[in-house]
């Protein structure tokens, strides 16, 4: 396959970045996006020049660590549910051109060509993504009867990566979907609950004070998030927010 | 209490409700609206004086005012929030699976404000006496704004804009509000469709039938 990529190069957090365009050939569609990047970084490297950085970890779509703006999209155009390590080249066609980007907010600020500082939802998670409590090893927690139905909905909230592709394709760079599912998969469990009032009224305030954006509703977030989490999770987190405020 | 306002869950939380209640306020005044069908001005000036006079209309009107200055305001005030939250945007967009008015709202509000701005200086400022004109003849102006071919098209497009605001503000309000159900926010949806298309064409089929008809 013979690709025009067009990526974005920022040699550190100060500098100011541009897109670098390579006329790449080596690519196959048997490869996934990131193992075409590291045949990209390959050649930078015998070329002697400096390869693209990006993000990665598991390569499995289950640690969050990859996330890459690509062709409009995070993750990737093409199939949905997916991480940028899960998406294969298939979906591209020879002589396509390929916009590679960084993910766009203010409070992910980027760090070096692709990677982005993430940060933000560590202090999140920090402000009250957390159960105080010890409830002990598995069988304790089993002790305590969980509803099948409130189960299921919590561990859909739970399974969210926080790779911040919701916050890249917001067009408000808010991050409502990631903080509602932090706080819908405590909200939903008998174990959660006790700290459920501070818990949504501390996230809240990080999210805001980090320079997130409002959400608008529109649901680009949902549609692009790589682990399908729902809007019902910011409509919950609403509720939360009202009911922790008025009680 | 300002903690309370000043967090983005609750900016939301006063747009929506404002918005909610301008959205049922519209209805009350399609109804009115709709006495300029009829020849005789006695059932619409009528209409229009018991609005402008009944003690309980006067609180709403305060409420609804208020309603407007706060969507407006708090729209402006999210909008920049949001401009301010990605300083660089991306090279190459997409749309994904979204709402699609949504993301045209402020520029909608806009075109909105703009054609309330025009309306209130025909009409509600006529009646503060702001502006002169014959506040007991309000059918006999609206009659002659409605001749005017100018007016009727910046008429029509106003709630063609405010058609495509209200597909999204509906469903949308009910989301911030907390309201999201896998089996009712549907029918929210389908309310919200058939109201934002219902209400606007309601408004726009009295100045058409007006110009061409009477």
């Amino acid at each position: 396959m013979k690709l025009t990529l067009k990526i974005w190069r920022q040699k550190n957090a100060d500098a100011k970045g541009k897109f670098i365009t390579y006329d790449f050939d080596a690519a196959s569609p048997d490869m996934s996006f990131l193992e075409m990047l590291d045949a990209l970084n390959t050649k930078l490297i015998k070329e002697r020049t400096d390869p693209v950085a990006f993000d990665h970890d598991c390569r499995e779509g289950i640690c969050g660590s990859c996330g890459i703006y690509i062709n409009g999209h995070p993750h990737g155009p093409g199939k949905k549910a997916i991480t940028t390590c899960h998406l294969s080249m298939r979906e591209f066609k020879d002589g396509d051109t390929v916009y590679v980007e960084p993910w766009r907010a203010k409070a992910f600020p980027v760090v070096k060509d692709l990677i982005v500082d993430r940060t933000a939802f560590d202090k999140i998670q920090i402000a009250g993504g957390f159960i105080s409590t010890n409830v002990g090893s598995a069988p304790d927690s089993h002790a305590i009867p969980v509803e099948k139905s409130k189960a299921d909905e919590a561990f859909d909230s739970a399974i969210c990566i926080g790779c911040g592709a919701c916050v890249a394709a917001c067009k408000n760079a808010s991050a409502m979907l990631f903080v509602s599912a932090k706080i819908s998969q405590f909200a939903l469990l008998p174990q959660g609950r006790i700290e459920a009032k501070e818990r949504v009224q501390t996230m809240v305030k990080k999210m805001d004070e980090l320079g997130f954006g409002n959400c608008s509703n529109t649901g680009a977030c949902e549609a692009e998030c790589p682990k399908e989490i729902s809007l019902v999770n910011i409509a919950r987190m609403n509720r939360e927010f009202y009911w922790a405020k008025i009680q | 209490m300002g903690k309370f306002f000043g967090s983005s869950v609750t900016k939301k939380f006063v747009m929506a409700v404002a918005g909610l209640f301008i959205i049922l306020f519209l209805m009350v005044h399609l109804g009115i609206n709709f006495f300029l069908l009829i020849d005789d001005p006695v059932p619409f000036n009528s209409a229009a004086h018991f609005m402008a006079t009944n003690i309980i209309v006067k609180v709403f009107e305060v409420v609804l005012m208020a309603g407007f200055l706060i969507h407006m305001i708090w729209g402006v005030v999210l909008q920049i929030q949001n401009w301010v939250a990605r300083p660089k945007r991306y090279k190459r967009t997409s749309s994904s699976q979204t709402s699609f008015f949504s993301k045209y709202m402020i520029y909608l509000g806009i075109i909105i404000a703009v054609f309330l701005f025009i309306h209130f200086m025909n009409f509600y400022f006529v009646k503060l006496g702001l502006v002169e004109g014959d506040h007991e003849n309000f059918h006999l102006m609206a009659n002659n704004l409605f001749h005017l071919p100018l007016y009727v098209v910046i008429y029509l497009v106003s709630f063609l804009f405010l058609a495509f605001h209200l597909h999204h503000a509906f469903q949308s309000a009910f989301q911030t509000l907390g309201l999201n159900h896998n089996k009712y926010t549907p029918v929210i949806k389908g309310i919200g469709l058939i109201y934002s298309i219902i209400v606007p064409l309601g408004f726009s089929i009295i100045p058409i039938v007006i110009y061409f008809f009477k």
